[in-house]
């Protein structure tokens, strides 16, 4: 076959790292699926005939080079499969987020001109059918899972195993144009296209060329010394710029293993069964375990609850330390090991994190208390700070570094510096070419030497070297009278509690700072039943005087340590309302990755907000919620507004 | 009405596969079933709908095989049956669910739904034991099928949880995937929404379409819930008081008057 193009220091596109990886790792497991109750797997050759039939088959079907493939569905092989066949062709894949609705999938397809899409099942089937009439350019569905399907229009669908059969047997006729065509991708050929999820306005297409992905893969896997031999685990959205370089370029880069869970509800038994030594997860999921062992751990019996907090105290004060490799007394050590027999170990099993060799979390600030526990575990959960616009790696925590207030150091090959206004920007051979069709914002975020504007404020630390990250850019504002005033570093401070889901801070350019709090429906309806307050709805719990009597002290706490900060002590809470119905991204009130998007909910509860700075005791509300299939209904709601304790700012006091 | 013919949704109806003939059943001197006979097609959704007491679960429990009427004939797939043994019927592909889930409680999910698979198995007690050669090949291919349903039916994550651990509707689903794991030709559903909340009763017809449409099940089954029935079935017998006073299309069966009067309730004479 042709040579496809390599550089010295390796192959250039991510086809080539597959062929590469076929004839280095031939046997090695490259991805494995859990169907039918048992692990399935694919090594390197197989997958790289099942990808390369794949591509003949989408060749038979006219794909043009720089043609646009969404692509749809939970993770599995074999839509992973599809992004780097669309690539093999010459095409350029366009994963989406599976559970978007059919307004935001034709938004994105009309706006890139998709002429295929490969998806997972009927839902998706469904959703595109919906929305067909606004996307002229589409002509051919392909899909996975037959269920359901088989009574549909054919004309412009077909099977995924089809499609593949098809390119089989075509192989003679267009193995030789498609090898043509792979052999002129280099390093400057697109790679993939992802869409942002966009906290303001419409998503915008973020077009990754081979170099974005392959040198990050290569940088970030020497980073953390990620090896053939490694696991992961594949459950976060495939539209997610995370997932496609860990499971996409990292696992092309090193020839590790990805793994795909059954369904999403098995995810968790999937999880213990891979044991993954490679890891990710954003905080919220390793909040929500920590929630779950809390609340078992009320319901064992007194002889385990006494081993598990003694045991923990312990780690507590010796596990990370252990972990970073310092110094710790050989009794304590030897205290750890045995915990590590009877407490750890299984722990970790039953968490499947036993093997965990790197972890990571990002996208939000992790609790302290949340990430002191998994370390002093000893799990090597780390920090990272990255984009869609850099492809993922900004700043990273190196091993023996590790703090869950900064985001770690520069990753090989960025560069960063920090504008007056605070704002962050970077450098690095990850910056994304440009967003497509929109040179504008291509300009606003990316200037002519190549630095790229990150929408966030923060610092370096004196010493460490570590960057910090206070808030969104945007979202820094001055209050009235001009202290700063930075929403995000309080709502975190917020979410700490596990009681608390989300909590949203207002007070820009205004006197004081007020809150939305939307209540943990997993916590505190156990807490309820524990005391044996009954509930109706989720609506009645979040309005119960002892809820929000629990939430009033946490916004206390929450006032004398934000009190302690220079900077910000201005953005205490003076008055806060908890929330009738959980934001929620169906509603557009949060993005798909759950980012909160301020200026949807200032105007959506408009009444509630003047509510809270006019002094009222209370406010009546009606809210709009859609479902998830579509429909639209609402909640009514009066929501008692309380006043917080505001701890005096010392700082400003002594100097007037 | 021809041999065979296709509906509206693009399904084929095959020609008649079970007949009851003037079926009568008696318990001393009560008459649970007074003369009924009806007959279901290949492939079609058939209920058997009625008022409590009617005598639709006797009527279920009579093609089942476990009441032996007293008087008229089953005929099945072209030959009059003999009074059978519930498990003779079984091995001639009719399968069931109960009103009252009748799992084995202590049982995992998948041990359940293997149960299903016992008619399907060849080996002996011996072979079984020593689980060597055919016996092991045959559970493989048996576990294989389980798989496939408890795919199909969507209760992966419990495959290994005991049943007694599972919440109602779900338990009601590994009924359905148990009666499905014998293969069946004729399906029995015995109220499969009976106790159901809203949501839960609209993943519980989907299933029993899917199952329609994927493996072409003849499907016969009695339920309360008029809007359900209506909704699933392509033909509704309606028995009142053991007899039959309607038989039909749903619409058809919904504007006939006695139907109307044993629903809504008419001053009798």
């Amino acid at each position: 076959m042709a040579e496809l193009l390599t550089r010295a220091d390796g192959p250039a596109s991510v086809p080539a790292l597959l062929h590469r990886n076929a004839k280095q790792f031939a046997d090695a497991p490259a991805y494995r699926e859990k169907e039918y109750g048992i692990w399935q797997t694919w090594t390197w050759s197989q997958t790289r005939d099942e990808v390369e039939a794949l591509a003949l088959g989408l060749m038979d079907m006219g794909i043009n080079e720089g043609d646009f493939v969404a692509i749809i569905g939970r993770n599995r092989p074999y839509l992973y499969w599809a992004m780097v066949a669309a690539e093999m062709c010459g095409a350029v894949p366009v994963p989406l987020y599976q559970d978007a609705n059919a307004e935001e999938m034709a938004y994105v397809m009309s706006h890139c001109g998709a002429r295929f899409a490969i998806v997972g099942d009927q839902e998706q089937v469904d959703k595109i059918f919906e929305v067909q009439d606004q996307l002229p350019e589409f002509e051919q569905m392909i899909y996975l899972d037959p269920r359901g399907l088989r009574k549909y229009d054919h004309a412009a669908m077909a099977q995924y195993s089809d499609v593949q059969e098809r390119g089989r047997k075509t192989r003679q006729t267009h193995i030789k144009e498609m090898e043509a065509r792979q052999a002129k991708l280099d390093y400057d050929s697109t790679g993939v296209m992802l869409y942002t999820s966009g906290t303001t306005g419409k998503p915008k297409g973020v077009v990754l060329s081979n170099r974005n992905v392959i040198e990050t893969a290569k940088s970030s896997s020497q980073f953390d010394d990620l090896r053939q031999t490694d696991d992961i685990l594949a459950y976060l959205p495939m539209a997610w710029v995370g997932d496609f370089i860990f499971s996409v370029g990292q696992a092309m880069w090193t020839g590790f293993c990805t793994n795909c869970p059954e369904s999403a509800d098995t995810l968790h038994v999937d999880l213990r069964e891979i044991g993954p030594t490679y890891y990710f997860a954003p905080p919220r999921v390793f909040e929500t375990q920590l929630t779950n062992v809390m609340i078992r751990m009320e319901d064992a019996s007194r002889m385990k609850k006494w081993l598990f907090h003694t045991f923990m105290a312990l780690a507590r004060k010796v596990g990370a330390a252990i972990l970073d490799g310092k110094e710790v007394s050989q009794w304590d050590r030897f205290k750890y090991k045995l915990g590590e027999a009877f407490i750890y170990g299984p722990l970790k099993n039953t968490l499947g994190f036993s093997r965990v060799r790197v972890g990571y979390t990002a996208g939000e600030a992790i609790g302290p208390e949340i990430f002191d526990f998994y370390r002093s575990l000893g799990i090597n959960l780390k920090q990272l700070y990255g984009q869609t616009e850099a492809t993922v790696f900004i700043t990273a925590q190196p091993d023996g570094e590790v703090r869950s207030d900064t985001v770690g150091v520069t990753c090989p090959g960025v560069e960063l510096k920090i504008a007056e206004n605070g704002e962050v920007f970077y450098r690095s051979p990850g910056v994304f070419v440009e967003y497509y069709k929109n040179p504008e914002s291509t300009a606003d975020t990316k200037d002519a030497e190549g630095w790229v504007a990150t929408g966030d404020a923060g610092f370096i630390e004196e010493g460490s070297g570590h960057l910090r990250i206070i808030d969104r850019a945007k979202d820094v504002g001055k209050m009235a009278d001009g202290s700063l005033f930075a929403p995000k570093y309080v709502e975190n401070k917020l979410k700490f509690f596990p009681n608390i889901l989300e909590a949203v801070v207002f007070g820009n350019e205004r006197t004081a700072c007020t809150a939305f709090i939307n209540i943990d429906l997993t916590a505190v309806g156990n807490w309820a039943e524990r005391n044996n307050i009954g509930y109706a709805s989720y609506q009645e719990l979040a309005q119960h005087p002892q809820v929000l009597e629990t939430i009033q002290n946490h916004v206390e706490e929450v006032n004398a340590s934000v009190a302690q900060d220079d900077m910000l002590s201005g953005c205490q809470i003076h008055r806060f309302v908890v929330l009738h119905k959980e934001l929620d991204a169906d509603d557009g009130e949060l993005t798909r990755t759950r980012k909160v998007r301020r200026r949807i909910i200032e105007e959506k509860y408009a009444d509630i907000i003047a509510a809270l700075y006019d002094g009222s005791k209370s406010v009546s509300t009606e809210t709009e919620v859609t479902y998830e299939d579509g429909r639209k209904g609402s909640i009514k709601a009066t929501l008692g507004v309380r006043d917080a304790k505001v701890m005096p700012i010392a700082a400003r006091m002594a100097a007037e | 009405m021809s041999d065979s013919y296709v509906t509206a949704d693009g399904r084929t109806i095959g020609p008649v596969v079970m007949e009851m003939k003037n079926i009568t059943l008696r318990f001393g001197g009560v008459e649970a079933i007074k003369d009924i006979s009806f007959d279901i097609r290949e492939g079609e959704i058939r209920a058997i709908i009625g008022p409590n007491g009617a005598g639709k679960s006797s009527m279920l429990n009579v093609i089942s095989g476990f009441y032996v009427p007293q008087d008229g004939e089953v005929w099945y797939k072209g030959s009059r049956r003999p009074a059978m043994k519930p498990y003779q019927v079984a091995q001639q592909g009719i399968a069931r669910t109960f009103q009252n889930i009748a799992l084995f409680e202590g049982m995992s999910v998948l041990d359940n739904v293997m149960t299903g698979r016992l008619t399907h198995m060849k080996t002996g007690l011996f072979s079984q034991a020593l689980w060597k050669g055919k016996a092991e090949a045959e559970e493989v291919a048996n576990r294989e099928v389980a798989e496939k349903i408890i795919d199909f039916l969507e209760i992966q994550a419990i495959r290994k949880t005991p049943v007694s651990r599972l919440p109602y509707g779900l338990k009601k689903r590994v009924e359905l995937a148990r009666a499905l794991a014998a293969e069946p030709s004729i399906l029995l559903l015995d109220e499969p929404m009976a106790g159901m909340n809203v949501e839960e009763k609209e993943d519980m017809s989907r299933f029993i379409l899917d199952v329609n449409d994927e493996f072409g099940t003849t499907i016969a089954l009695i339920e309360h819930d008029m809007g359900v029935v209506m909704d699933l079935s392509d033909r509704v017998v309606v028995m009142d008081y053991g007899k039959k006073i309607g038989d039909g299309t749903p619409s058809e069966v919904r504007n006939n008057q006695a139907v109307i009067d044993a629903y809504l309730g008419v001053a009798h004479d």
